[in-house]
């Protein structure tokens, strides 16, 4: 439904009761086959779990619920979140539950969450995600695995025989995830180089969004922003993608590597876009009641969220676009516009695909026709944008974003609301593969 | 870390072997677990030269000894006392009252008590000394008698064998035997939480202190921050805190997190990562103390860090950062403490000093400073806290089996452990159980002092 034709609402609607981001834990982020490579996801959830519970003193404590994911997950790992819950000091009577949204995971397990202590039916949760790039789960071909399950059913060696017989020299050679997409088979980098071209997004303008999000990281690193949202993990301490001392000209040096054959320049290059990572990340959430119950801090509440898809197989709008189309909708439906915002978190997974979104909100005929607005949804203040740095800079461990995204903003809104006196509040962004995005509003307490 | 030697030298053939060479045999000492007895076996409680001679019995001795039995109304510590032993029976434990000898022929007829059962002193024994300070107002005889004390009691823990420790509770003038401190010294001495500490003495400076409800958890209900407590002697310190009923807020730099949330979850306590150099770091431990646990009420500044070189070359910059960690970090904090209003219910601060502070070390001038800093900020620092029957205190460690002392060559490591009465190198818990008890209600009237945790370590005195 367009935007426009919504009532504006009161902007700080409260429901029932609020549900509080009471803080966060991650893991450093760490770049494939880097410190984490022998890492399962089990391990690194559990490790992001424990660090929290370190944190706020939950040993042995009943948590609500626990919802977690990971994008790229080992059939083994069916009950991963609960798994982790038992390997954590977390008390065993904490239930779990693993939810996967692609790259979206971990922003939507906060928001199913939230609903749910909003409704009153948890008091505290806690919302994750988790991701190994280095140790994905390889299959086997379709061929191999038909043929060792008719072998596994079998009831006589001649059987048996029978069904290895037809086993085919190319049905031997392992099945690895990619970022391709099922139903266009292009990778995710060569659709956002598709989006990047159409909206005439210059290398120089990416380039500069990458070497914002490393200056604005290792700043706040160094600001002992991170001191209480990261423990470190294998030696590792700061994110590992992270480059402190890269330079716009070190940026302009690296060679395009998605859109190369397209007719139109390739900009997308290995320092603008997110490299494969392994982490995970943990957000805790609670009543207010329950946060004070256990003298807990309530550094913001989740206020509203919204979904949205695009049609991006038939090449409709880029495979990165939704929130392009749920941003505007969720502010909508609150009376807000861009200028309201303290903060803009959008997940750095491409810097085009920031500068897409940018632009598709500065642009008029995109705001008329596709937004259902008079005029061009808004300009976003740049400063107001990925303050502490984002993706490009602390890596993309899949469904770990989202916990990184969440805890990060609420300890930058409570600690603008202390300064200011005002209650601030921002928005979060979150692309994801299959044409999805997720997106939320937090508001300081 | 582990000392193969002290196995070899208790074990088997090469513990025979050991004896006919008349080889150094360090005794495997016992260690406090909870629910552990005070103490398991006779007490003999030595009290002799009072007013009316020589081998009378003395006041002091016999108010310890009906407490430490337990008969008469008070409760007491329930111990097996006597106050003579049979020929041929062992002795756990010896305390020697010697508080109102008052010329130094009076040393003689309880020394000579002493000696009759010290063949008999169990493996593991304890003899503890009740003096009281000698001080350059008493008379001439009094403060030789008194000064005394302490040059008997050091050399009788270097004569002890067996893992038995000699320790003395000295009583500054008008501080009763019974005082909270004293008994709660006299308690920590006899016990296996002193497993480490040899030929110490202790002054108490006042009466001040209170009894624990209940002396297994002495430190219920008080919330702790413990600096540096990733690993080594600040993780067993938080352990020891936690063990005694403490809740611990566990504080190391963002860097050791993964460690410090282990410990913090070992501990059910919570983390805190942050650099204890950072100016506002005082506040920020109190905020979490405050915030999450409603109170604080003990710091100790364990967090340290060691830059050795000579002093011709020694960079400015090892220098200062040593002294930055280990002194100027510590004092910033307590003054933050100090100003917040909100560390006043006998608050306690206990510092981790090192016998290099004491006796200078080569290759650690800058470490010594700001180890010798610590004890004098401790003395200084005390009197502040004194209004709110608060203390600060230094505990001195010496050669600890640690990750820092494992990196030391093999064979001066070798001898660095057996140069002291002990013949070993003490455990993190040794120092933790030195901090837990200065830390607790009832030492009160300790006030600015260091307690070494070095099994008599032969240099430092």
């Amino acid at each position: 439904m367009p935007a426009a034709r919504r009532e504006p609402a009161t902007p700080t609607r409260t429901p029932t009761r609020r549900a509080a981001v009471i803080g966060g834990n991650r893991l450093p982020f760490a770049k494939v086959g880097g410190p984490y490579r022998d890492s399962s996801n089990l391990d690194m959830l559990t490790a992001a779990l424990d660090g929290l519970v370190a944190r706020f003193g939950l040993q042995g404590e009943r948590i609500g619920e626990v919802a977690a994911g990971a994008v790229l997950k080992h059939s083994r790992d069916f009950n991963l979140t609960r798994e982790a819950v038992l390997s954590s000091a977390l008390a065993s009577e904490t239930p779990a539950y693993d939810l996967q949204q692609a790259c979206a995971t971990g922003l939507e397990a906060v928001v199913g969450l939230s609903n749910k202590i909003r409704l009153g039916q948890l008091d505290s949760a806690i919302a994750g995600g988790v991701d190994s790039a280095s140790d994905a789960p390889v299959a086997v071909s379709d061929g191999l695995r038909r043929a060792l399950l008719t072998f596994a059913r079998a009831r006589s060696s001649r059987h048996r025989l029978a069904a290895l017989a037809g086993v085919r020299p190319a049905d031997l050679a392992p099945s690895a995830p990619t970022t391709a997409e099922p139903r266009t088979g292009l990778s995710m980098g060569e659709h956002q180089a598709l989006t990047t071209a159409q909206w005439g997004i210059t290398r120089a303008a990416q380039d500069e969004i990458a070497l914002l999000s490393h200056q604005r990281l290792a700043a706040a690193y160094d600001a002992g922003f991170f001191d209480d949202l990261v423990t470190p993990y294998r030696g590792l301490v700061r994110d590992q993608n992270l480059r402190a001392d890269t330079s716009a000209e070190k940026l302009a040096a690296l060679r395009p590597v998605f859109g190369t054959h397209l007719p139109t320049p390739a900009t997308m290059t290995a320092g603008n876009s997110t490299p494969l990572s392994d982490g995970a990340s943990t957000v805790l959430l609670g009543s207010e009641e329950w946060a004070h119950a256990h003298a807990l801090p309530v550094l913001a509440y989740v206020v509203d969220a919204e979904v949205a898809a695009v049609d991006f197989v038939h090449g409709k709008d880029g495979l990165l676009m939704a929130p392009a189309f749920a941003v505007p909708r969720l502010l909508a439906r609150h009376g807000l516009t861009l200028a309201d915002l303290d903060f803009l978190e959008i997940h750095e997974a491409f810097a085009s695909t920031v500068l897409t979104t940018l632009a598709a909100w500065e642009d008029t005929a995109f705001g008329r026709e596709r937004l259902g607005l008079d005029a061009a949804f808004g300009t976003v203040d740049r400063n107001r944008l990925n303050v502490n740095g984002s993706s490009l800079a602390a890596g993309h461990p899949f469904a770990a974003t989202g916990g990184r995204l969440v805890a990060t903003t609420a300890k930058l809104l409570a600690a603008r609301t202390a300064e200011t006196g005002r209650p601030a509040r921002a928005l979060i962004s979150v692309c994801a593969a299959g044409g999805l995005g997720v997106t939320a509003i937090l508001e300081a307490a | 870390m582990t000392d193969t030697y002290l196995h070899l030298v208790n074990s088997g053939f090469t513990k025979k072997l050991a004896k006919q060479l008349g080889l150094p045999r360090p005794a495997p000492l016992r260690r406090h677990r909870a629910g552990d007895p005070l103490v398991d076996g006779p007490v003999l409680v030595i009290g002799l030269g009072g007013q009316d001679g020589a081998s009378t019995p003395q006041p002091d001795a016999d108010a310890l000894a009906q407490l430490l039995a337990g008969t008469g109304d008070t409760p007491g510590w329930d111990l097996d006392i006597h106050r003579h032993v049979a020929t041929t029976e062992t002795v756990k434990a010896v305390v020697l009252v010697l508080s109102d000898v008052e010329h130094p022929d009076g040393l003689a007829a309880p020394v000579a008590a002493l000696a009759a059962v010290l063949r008999r002193l169990a493996p593991g024994g304890r003899v503890v000394t009740i003096s009281r300070t000698s001080t350059a107002d008493d008379a001439p005889a009094v403060a030789a008698a008194r000064q005394g004390v302490d040059g008997f009691l050091r050399s009788l823990a270097k004569e002890l064998r067996g893992g038995a420790t000699a320790n003395g509770v000295v009583l500054a003038e008008g501080v009763d035997v019974l005082a909270p401190s004293a008994l709660g010294a006299l308690r920590f001495f006899l016990s296996t939480r002193s497993a480490f500490v040899d030929g110490q003495l202790l002054e108490i400076g006042s009466d001040a202190g209170t009894f624990p409800a209940d002396w297994e958890v002495p430190l219920s209900g008080r919330v702790a921050v413990v600096t540096g407590a990733a690993r080594g002697i600040g993780a067993a310190i938080a352990r020891t805190l936690a063990r005694d009923g403490a809740t611990v807020v566990v504080v190391d730099v963002p860097a050791a997190g993964e460690a410090l949330a282990r410990i913090a979850n070992e501990v059910r306590g919570t983390a805190l990562q942050l650099d204890i150099t950072a100016e506002d770091a005082g506040q920020r431990m109190l905020e979490h103390a405050l915030g999450r646990h409603g109170h604080l009420d003990i710091v100790v500044h364990n967090a340290g860090i060691t830059r050795d070189k000579l002093l011709a070359n020694m960079s400015r910059d090892r220098w200062e950062a040593v002294l930055a960690v280990n002194i100027a970090a510590q004092l910033r904090i307590n003054e933050a403490l100090l100003t917040s209003g909100d560390f006043t219910d006998q608050p306690r601060i206990v510092s981790l000093a090192s016998t290099s502070g004491i006796a200078g070390n080569r290759g650690q001038t800058n470490y010594a400073a700001s180890k010798g800093g610590v004890i004098g900020m401790a003395r200084a620092t005390a009197p502040l806290l004194a209004a709110f029957g608060g203390t600060a205190n230094a505990v001195a460690p010496g050669f600890i089996e640690t990750e820092m002392t494992a990196r030391i060559p093999a064979v001066t490591r070798q001898i660095a452990r057996r140069l002291n009465s002990l013949q070993q190198g003490g455990l993190p818990e040794d120092v933790a159980e030195a901090v837990a008890f200065l830390a607790s209600p009832a030492a009160g009237g300790v006030v600015g002092r260091v307690l070494r945790v070095c099994g008599q370590n032969l240099v430092g005195a």
